[in-house]
This record gives structure tokens, C-alpha cells and sequence, in this order.
């Protein structure tokens, strides 16, 4: 077995030591009642060029983004990825490494942990970040128990135009606790303005809101903001972190809590995962967050360094009074997120932004010409934005796959009264022949 | 003094204003003005580095060289499962037929995804004695949690309302914190004489309250608990679950299953039985196993096979919803069922053998050296105590862990499980060789050596290492989480 280095004689000399002639002498204390008496029941184990093969076939059976021109959205997109990253990420130092808990020997971790921290306050204009979580949805989900925690309140609301599959994970998260879950419905996209007074109220803990919203649509934020703030509820934001390259930092109009979900940030599309979320907060919340945190410090001998810190709210000293019970979160893929937005820069970001907002708005004005096709809604958009068809989603999404295009998701399945809507993604990779092709097959479709 | 790998530098300190690493082509699209209020446009850019792409290899280069990983030495950090990390696995999981695919591509354009997925859920099933098993949490608390809102909603389902989750002494920090977020009220267990779970006083707590009992078998003292079918009966009695923590299952593999054991609910880390690497604190996956009585409860989706083709199921009424967006960690499950694939039922079963005998053979040589509070042949792990040596020498478990530094070795977890003073818990893994165990043998002899002959010496490590020992009280005291211009 290539992964085991001991051999006969090894384990001979092992056991000799030990005082044992057999190795199940080890296992003894295992009693008869709970043994497994057969052998487990697994396929044959394949030597590596075997299974190489076997899981290429796998592999082969999927729609990748090299097959498949996407189109497709709804808090996973198709960004480039620079070269440097997977190089990067490639140093076994980094991925073979376990958390940061020994200092010493940790500092790569650590220090590029601290860079990430400071990237994410940066580009949320928040105070400070944990090390991560483990999505966009979880650290929703946390972000809204923070708030049930510092207002002592049991209500949440949320908007509509929040990802659908965060809002299930918040269900799942908050009902356990006893925490009421309100949702605040939508108008031509985006969240309604009128009569917010209904929803949030003096027993409201926070606001929820997803900017751009889960349509790619641009929110009232302003007015969502005062309307948590001017009840004491907190004013949380989900927010996708390129957007964030144009867009006004959620620190700016209020927000208390930042998260969101970091895919976009120079990771594959994965299947959904891993990516990761990132959490950002004001001060005034800090020993409050869930996970794990980065601070500066100095050594014995006053060198700057970097350690875990604030671990007294964290579940191996706090146990069942912890913030959360995060304990692995997605390490790897902040780092690299921190060498994407190290490669980036101020001006790339702005640039990636600008590429996907100019692309999505010549796709949104083409596909508008086709017929058969409408925009859904008017409202300004940043990489997303929804196209209602005359024709059946299954039918649309049938003619695409055979041109070698895939758009979506088909928002029927989360929206009961948006049947025959279809999101649509624009990132800066598509370009101005493919964003033609999906109108032409749009109209094929029609045709 | 060693040569310093770094030049300090955070990457906001490198590069010059205009430097670029990116490269992007124009835009090919008619350029329009955006109808974008001029409230939601950012004013000020981010404060984000301005580096070329040279500057920026050399500087995460640099910092990967102060980390150890198990690919550099020795990791023996037990609960951890540290073990080596194979590269073919890294290969298939970035393969664009992986990597690559978008979650919501149609059924049709994923059915490799779906079939490795449908496999491993088969695996997995079989290693535990489960009858489903869902992927979609994305670590071992995260399985903790989905794994106990489970045991939840059954019993709810059942006309139940069940407010008590029982956890050992011993237990990790993530079970008493999950059973709290899935709004329980935690009861200690005590542990016994032998480090099991005391079955008196076990009994004395149980009543139609407990909704039911997380335990890790092995457990963190790294002994197999013999009572486990007495204790499952116990609870079973009440009408209480058992949740199994699959941080241990390393030591089990093809001699005993959580489902003969007589668990309900079993959550796996991929990160550590299944070789999947830990990323310096992430990604893992942490799928969850069910016994058939839970099955409806499982997150949505779970995926299923026709006879034809792969498909996601929704049709879960009573499902517990979602525990996180789209499948879970997937290009980790890729690792991990490449991982499975490798080695087949006797080689998982041989790594447990090896994982089981490299722990016996290190806890023997030092229990010489070193008070072991359970003196009883391990699993994968033990736990050993620096008692002796704080009593004799002044000389703290900490600062041993710190002199193993100096020796080229990663520490052991320390100070956990909370039941032993002074812990050092140690798990070698299958993957190390007895030449690389005899020389930590050797550094641990010579570390308690040097405590009775030069104490102080132990109290000033590590002398080897970038760094010295950091004030972490200083960083809580007045935390400073992130780089400003000009500090
Ligand atoms: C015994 C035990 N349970 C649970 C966990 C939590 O697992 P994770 O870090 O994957 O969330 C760990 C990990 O350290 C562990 O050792």
C-alpha cells in the first residue's frame, strides 16, 4: 500500500516492543457484540493509474465551463482565475497544515489570514473579519444570531430577494433557537419599500438584505437601512465581493454586519464547493463573532508576529457557551481569495466589476430585442439580471444546451410566481460573440 | 539566529502605487453608462496591494516557508488525524470535469458528479453501518450540528419534546457548543476510572428528557470504550439517540462500524480519516450517516439513482432544510472517495492496523518518560501528562510543546481532553515510518532529559524557529485585527 511506509519486519519489531504477538491483541477491547464479523463491503482498491482513469471517465460525464459557455448565477460565477493562485495554493506547506494553533510554525498561515482580515475591511468598510466561514449562507445564518444575541431579540427579517438557499439554511439555523423568521416581499426585484413599519418592528434583531440582491438587482438600501436602525434592529448585509470593487462599501450606508460568499474571488465553480464565506462586523460586535480571528502581536524577543486570538469565544474554551461551534472553517480558500485581491489590486477589482456590470448590461439590451424575451425587471443591476420567456424555462434551457450555452437557475424553483423566469450571469469572461449566441439560440427558441 | 525565509513585510507594505498583477482584456461590449443611482457608487477605492506578479510569488512563497505541514515533518497533533495527504487526489479533484462545474447545471450535465456522489454515499454507508448519508455539511461541527437538528426533528415528529443533550467530560469543544445551537441544554457525563464513559452516574441522568448522548468512540483519551453496546441500550431505553463524533473513526476501520455499535446518527471528517487535507484550517467536509428512522429527516437534496439516471431527490417532507447553499464541500468528497478508491476495504483496514500499532508503539517507549493516566492499550491516539514534570521541574506540557520545535517536530494537541492536567494528546497516523516515530521517541526523551537537568532551558523555547514565542495576551488584551497605513 503506497501510503504505508511499515513493513513486515517493522511492525515485528513494533510489536515486540510493545509486548504484543499480534496486532488484533490491540483491537481486543472491542467486544464481540459490535465487531464487524466480515469484511467491509468496498470496491476493489485501484493502483494510481487505474483510478486516475476512473475518475477521469468521471469527470467526463459533467458539463464543464470549457464545454459549456455559462451563463449561469445565483451566488456561483464563472471568474477567471489567475495562474498564480493555483501555483500558489500548491505549496504543501499551506494546504498540508493544520489550523494556526502552534504559532511558531504557522506564521504563513497566520500573517496571510491577518492579510485577509484587513482585504475583507477594506472592501466592506467594516471594522474587523474573522478567519472565515464555510459559505455565503452559513455566515448569514451566523450573522443573524449575532444579532439575536447583542439586541436580545427574537425576530429576524429578511428579504425575498435573498439567495432562496440562504434563506432555507437561516430557517434551519434560527428555529431551533426560538427565533422568529419574517420575509419582507418584493416589487419589481427588489425588495418592497412600502410599509416596511409592518415587518420591522421593536422586537426585530436585524434586517437581512443581499446587495445586489439574488435577481442582480440594486437595492434601496438606504431606505432598508433606516428602517433597521430606526427600530435598534441591526442592518445586515450579503454582499457578492467583486461587486464590491464599484459598488458602495455596506459600511458606508449603515450596515453593522458584512458577509457574504467568496467563490468569486478566485476559486473554481466546484460543484458549489468549497468556497467560502467571509464575516466582517463593527467593532462594537467583535466579541461577539463566530470562528476564528487573527491578531498582531510581538515575540519574546519584540519581533511583530501573528497569533489566533479572542479565542474565549470559541467552542475549546467556551464549549456550550461559545459564539458558535465552528472549529474548521475554509482557510485554504481565503488564502486564495487574499493573493486573488493581491493580484487584483484596487484597479483590477474595479476593472473585473466593470467588465461584468458593462457585459451584463449589453447582454441584458440584447437579449431584451429578442422575442419572446423580456427583462423581468427594470431595476438597476450589477452581473445578474432576469429574463422572462413566453416559452417554457425547460424548453429554453433544452435549445441552449445544444448550442453549447447554459443559463440559470430556472427561478420557478424558488418562486413559485416566477415560472418561466431564467437568472442570468454575465462575468467578464463571456464576451460580446458568446452573449450574441445565447440571444441567437434565445431566438431560436422563439423562431 | 536562523535565516530569515521572510522579509516581515505584509503584502500592503510591498509594490509601488500602479503596480499590477492582473491582466484583463478590454471590453469587446459597447460601453454604456450605467443606470446606477450615484449613491451606490463607490467613491474611494479599497485599500488593496499594489504588487506585480513577481512581488507577489516571492511573498507567499516566503510565507508558506514559515508554516510546518505534514509535508514537511511529523504532525502528531492528535483528534487531528494528521496523516499524509496523497497528490494524485489533489490532481482529480482539479480536473475541469470537477472543478469546473457549476451547482446548478442541469441533472443531465452532471451525472459523473452525481454518480462519485451516489458512491461515496454508499461508502461511507458501509464504513459506518448507516443506512443514508447526505455531503452536504462542510466540516465535523458542521456535521455536529446537522446530526443533532436531526435528532431533533425526530423526536419532534415523534410528538417529543426533548430539551437535554448529554456529553462526556472528555468530550470536544464542538459537541457541547452544537448541542447548545440546536437549542439544547448541555448535561456533563463524568468519565470512569478506565476513561469511559461512567455508566453509574450515566444512569442517574437519563430520563425521558434526554433527546440523546454525543460520543466518540474511541474517545479523546484515545481508548475504546468496552460498554459502548451497555451504553447505547441505556440510552436507547429512554428513548434518547446516539450521535457517534467520527473525528476517531482512523482506529475502527473493518474491525467495528458506529452502526453496530448501536449509533443513530454518525458525522465523518473527510479531512482527517480520508486523507484529505486540512488547508491550514479548512476546507473539510463532514458528511452525516443515518440509521434508516432518521433518513426523512435529512437535508434536501439527497441524490438518487432510477435504474438510468442520477438525480437530486427535494421530495423530503420532513427534511431539516438546508445546513449550507448548493451540495456541501464537493471537491473535497473527490478527494476523499479517490482516497477510498485507493486503498478498498483491507487497506482501509490496514490503516487503521498501522494507525493503531504506530500509537501503541510511541505511548510504550514514552510511558517511561511521561505520567500516562490510562495505562491500557490505546487505538490511534493516547494521551500522556507533563504532571511529572511540572511537579518536579516547574516545567509546563506548553513548554515541552514548544522544545519540540526546536526539534523539527509539530507539537501534539495540548491541554485537551480537559480531564487529564498538563495533556499531550498524540496521534502518529498510519503514514509515518518507525524511523520517523523513533526520532520522536528520541526528542521526547530528550526533552524530558532537559527538564530535569536544565529546566530553564525548556521555558525559553523554541531557539530554532522564525518567531519566539508570541504574547497572546497582549493580542486579546487590545486586539489588533487588521494592517493600517503608516503603524
Ligand atoms: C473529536 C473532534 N470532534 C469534532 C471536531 C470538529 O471537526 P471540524 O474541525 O471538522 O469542525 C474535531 C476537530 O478538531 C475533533 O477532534
Amino acid at each position: 500500500m503506497r501510503y504505508l511506509p511499515n513493513t513486515i519486519d517493522d511492525r515485528q519489531k513494533m510489536m515486540a516492543d510493545i509486548g504484543i504477538s499480534s496486532v488484533e491483541e490491540l483491537f481486543a477491547d472491542i467486544p464481540e457484540q459490535v465487531r464487524l464479523k466480515r469484511e467491509l463491503n468496498l470496491p476493489e482498491a485501484l493502483a494510481e493509474p487505474e483510478l486516475v482513469r476512473h475518475l477521469e471517465d468521471l469527470a467526463g460525464k459533467n458539463g464543464d465551463t470549457s464545454r459549456y459557455t455559462c451563463f449561469l448565477g445565483g451566488g456561483y460565477y464563472d471568474h477567471y482565475i489567475p495562474a498564480v493562485i493555483p501555483a500558489l495554493l500548491s505549496r504543501s506547506e499551506f494546504y498540508t497544515a493544520y489550523t494556526p494553533y502552534q504559532a511558531e510554525i504557522s506564521q504563513g498561515t497566520l500573517a496571510a489570514i491577518y492579510e485577509f482580515q484587513t482585504m475583507i475591511c477594506e472592501l466592506t468598510g467594516m471594522d474587523v473579519a474573522n478567519a472565515s466561514m464555510y459559505d455565503g449562507a452559513t455566515a448569514l445564518a451566523e450573522a443573524a444570531a449575532v444579532a439575536t444575541g447583542a439586541t436580545r431579540r427574537q425576530r429576524v427579517v429578511v428579504s425575498r430577494t435573498v439567495h432562496p438557499e440562504y434563506r432555507q439554511v437561516l430557517k434551519t439555523y434560527l428555529e431551533p433557537r426560538g427565533v422568529e423568521l419574517v420575509e419582507l416581499p418584493f416589487t419589481n426585484g427588489v425588495t418592497t419599500g412600502d410599509n416596511l413599519d409592518r415587518y420591522i418592528n421593536r422586537q426585530t434583531a436585524a434586517v437581512l438584505v443581499q446587495q445586489p440582491n439574488f435577481f442582480g438587482c440594486l437595492e434601496d438600501v438606504y431606505s432598508l437601512q433606516r428602517a433597521a436602525s430606526g427600530v435598534g434592529a441591526l442592518f445586515i448585509v450579503s454582499a457578492d465581493p467583486i461587486s464590491l470593487g464599484l459598488l458602495k462599501p455596506p459600511g458606508e450606508y449603515g450596515a453593522s454586519i458584512v458577509v457574504g460568499e467568496g467563490q468569486s474571488l478566485g476559486l473554481p465553480l466546484n460543484f458549489g464547493g468549497p468556497g467560502f464565506g467571509y464575516f466582517a462586523a463593527r467593532e462594537e460586535f467583535l466579541r461577539r463573532i463566530p470562528g476564528r480571528v487573527v491578531g498582531a502581536t510581538s515575540d519574546t524577543r519584540g519581533r511583530r508576529g501573528y497569533v489566533l486570538t479572542l479565542q474565549a469565544r470559541e467552542q475549546h474554551i467556551r464549549r456550550e457557551k461559545a459564539t458558535s461551534n465552528i472549529c474548521s472553517n475554509q482557510a485554504l480558500c481565503a488564502l486564495a481569495a487574499t493573493i486573488y485581491l493581491s493580484a487584483m489590486g484596487p484597479a483590477g477589482l474595479r476593472r473585473v466589476a466593470g467588465l461584468c456590470a458593462q457585459k451584463a448590461a449589453y447582454a441584458k439590451k440584447r437579449l431584451a430585442a429578442v422575442k419572446g424575451i423580456t427583462v423581468a425587471f427594470n431595476a438597476p443591476s450589477f452581473k445578474e439580471f432576469v429574463i422572462k420567456s413566453e416559452y417554457p424555462v425547460t424548453l429554453v434551457q433544452g435549445v441552449l444546451l445544444r448550442r453549447g450555452l447554459v443559463a440559470g437557475p430556472d427561478l420557478g424553483r424558488f418562486y413559485p410566481e416566477l415560472s418561466n423566469h431564467l437568472l442570468v450571469a454575465v462575468t467578464e469572461k463571456r464576451t460580446k460573440e458568446e452573449i450574441d449566441r445565447l440571444a441567437e439560440a434565445l431566438e431560436e427558441v422563439a423562431g | 539566529m536562523i535565516k530569515n525565509p521572510w522579509n516581515e513585510k505584509l503584502i500592503f507594505e510591498l509594490g509601488a502605487p500602479g503596480r499590477q498583477a492582473f491582466s484583463l482584456p478590454a471590453s469587446d461590449v459597447p460601453e454604456v453608462d450605467l443606470d446606477w443611482p450615484e449613491n451606490m457608487r463607490r467613491e474611494k477605492a479599497p485599500g488593496l496591494p499594489e504588487v506585480s506578479e513577481p512581488e507577489l510569488v516571492r511573498h507567499f512563497t516566503a510565507l508558506s516557508r514559515l508554516n510546518h505541514g505534514v509535508d514537511t515533518d511529523f504532525y502528531p497533533l492528535g483528534s487531528c488525524t494528521m496523516k499524509y495527504n496523497p497528490k494524485v487526489d489533489e490532481a482529480l479533484a482539479a480536473l475541469p470535469g470537477f472543478a469546473g462545474i457549476h451547482p446548478y447545471l442541469p441533472e443531465e450535465l452532471v451525472q459523473g458528479a452525481l454518480q462519485l456522489i451516489y458512491e461515496m454515499e454508499a461508502y461511507l454507508a458501509e464504513i459506518s453501518g448507516m443506512d443514508r448519508v447526505t455531503m452536504q455539511p462542510a466540516a465535523g461541527a458542521h456535521g455536529e450540528l446537522t446530526g443533532i437538528l436531526l435528532v431533533r426533528a425526530y423526536h419532534r415528529c415523534r410528538g417529543e419534546n426533548r430539551t437535554r443533550i448529554l456529553v462526556p467530560d472528555s468530550a470536544h469543544g464542538t459537541n457541547p457548543a452544537t448541542a447548545a445551537m440546536a437549542g439544547y441544554q448541555v448535561v456533563s457525563v463524568p468519565s470512569d476510572q478506565r476513561g469511559g464513559v461512567d455508566v453509574a452516574a450515566l444512569e442517574k441522568l437519563l430520563d425521558e428528557r434526554v433527546a440523546g448522548l454525543m460520543l466518540t468512540n474511541p474517545n479523546t483519551l484515545g481508548l475504546f470504550d468496552e460498554n459502548i453496546h451497555i451504553i447505547a441500550d441505556m440510552v436507547h431505553k429512554v428513548g434518547g439517540l446516539l450521535y457517534y463524533d467520527g473525528a476517531n473513526t482512523n482506529a475502527i476501520m473493518g474491525y467495528t462500524r458506529p452502526g453496530n455499535m448501536g449509533f443513530d446518527v454518525v458525522h465523518f471528517n473527510l479531512h482527517k480519516t480520508f486523507a484529505t487535507p486540512h488547508g491550514g484550517g479548512g476546507p473539510g467536509a463532514g458528511p452525516v450517516g443515518v440509521k434508516k428512522d432518521l433518513v426523512p429527516f435529512l437535508p434536501v437534496p439527497l441524490v438518487d439513482f432510477d435504474g438510468k439516471r442520477y438525480y437530486f431527490n427535494y421530495d423530503l417532507p420532513h427534511s431539516i432544510g438546508k445546513v449550507r447553499s448548493f451540495y456541501g464541500n464537493f471537491g473535497v468528497v473527490v478527494k476523499a472517495y479517490a482516497y477510498i478508491r485507493s486503498l478498498g476495504a483491507e487497506g482501509l483496514k490496514q490503516v487503521s492496523r498501522d494507525a493503531v500499532l504506530n500509537a501503541n508503539y510511541l505511548m510504550a517507549h514514552l510511558k517511561k518518560y511521561f505520567y500516562l493516566p490510562y495505562d491500557r492499550f490505546c487505538k490511534h491516539e493516547f494521551v500522556i501528562s507533563g504532571k511529572w514534570q511540572k511537579e518536579r521541574n516547574g516545567v509546563k506540557t506548553l513548554d515541552m510543546a514548544k522544545r519540540l520545535l526546536d526539534y523539527g517536530f509539530h507539537p501534539p494537541t495540548i491541554y485537551f481532553p480537559l480531564i487529564v492536567e498538563e495533556a499531550m494528546m498524540i496521534e502518529p497516523t498510519e503514514t509515518e515510518s518507525k524511523e520517523t516515530l523513533d526520532r520522536f521517541i528520541d526528542a521526547m526523551i530528550r526533552i524530558a532529559r532537559e527538564a530535569e537537568e536544565e529546566p530553564e532551558k525548556i521555558k525559553g523555547a523554541p531557539y530554532t524557529t522564525y518567531i519566539g514565542r508570541l504574547d497572546e495576551v497582549a493580542a486579546a488584551r487590545k486586539p489588533e485585527l487588521r494592517w493600517r497605513a503608516g503603524k
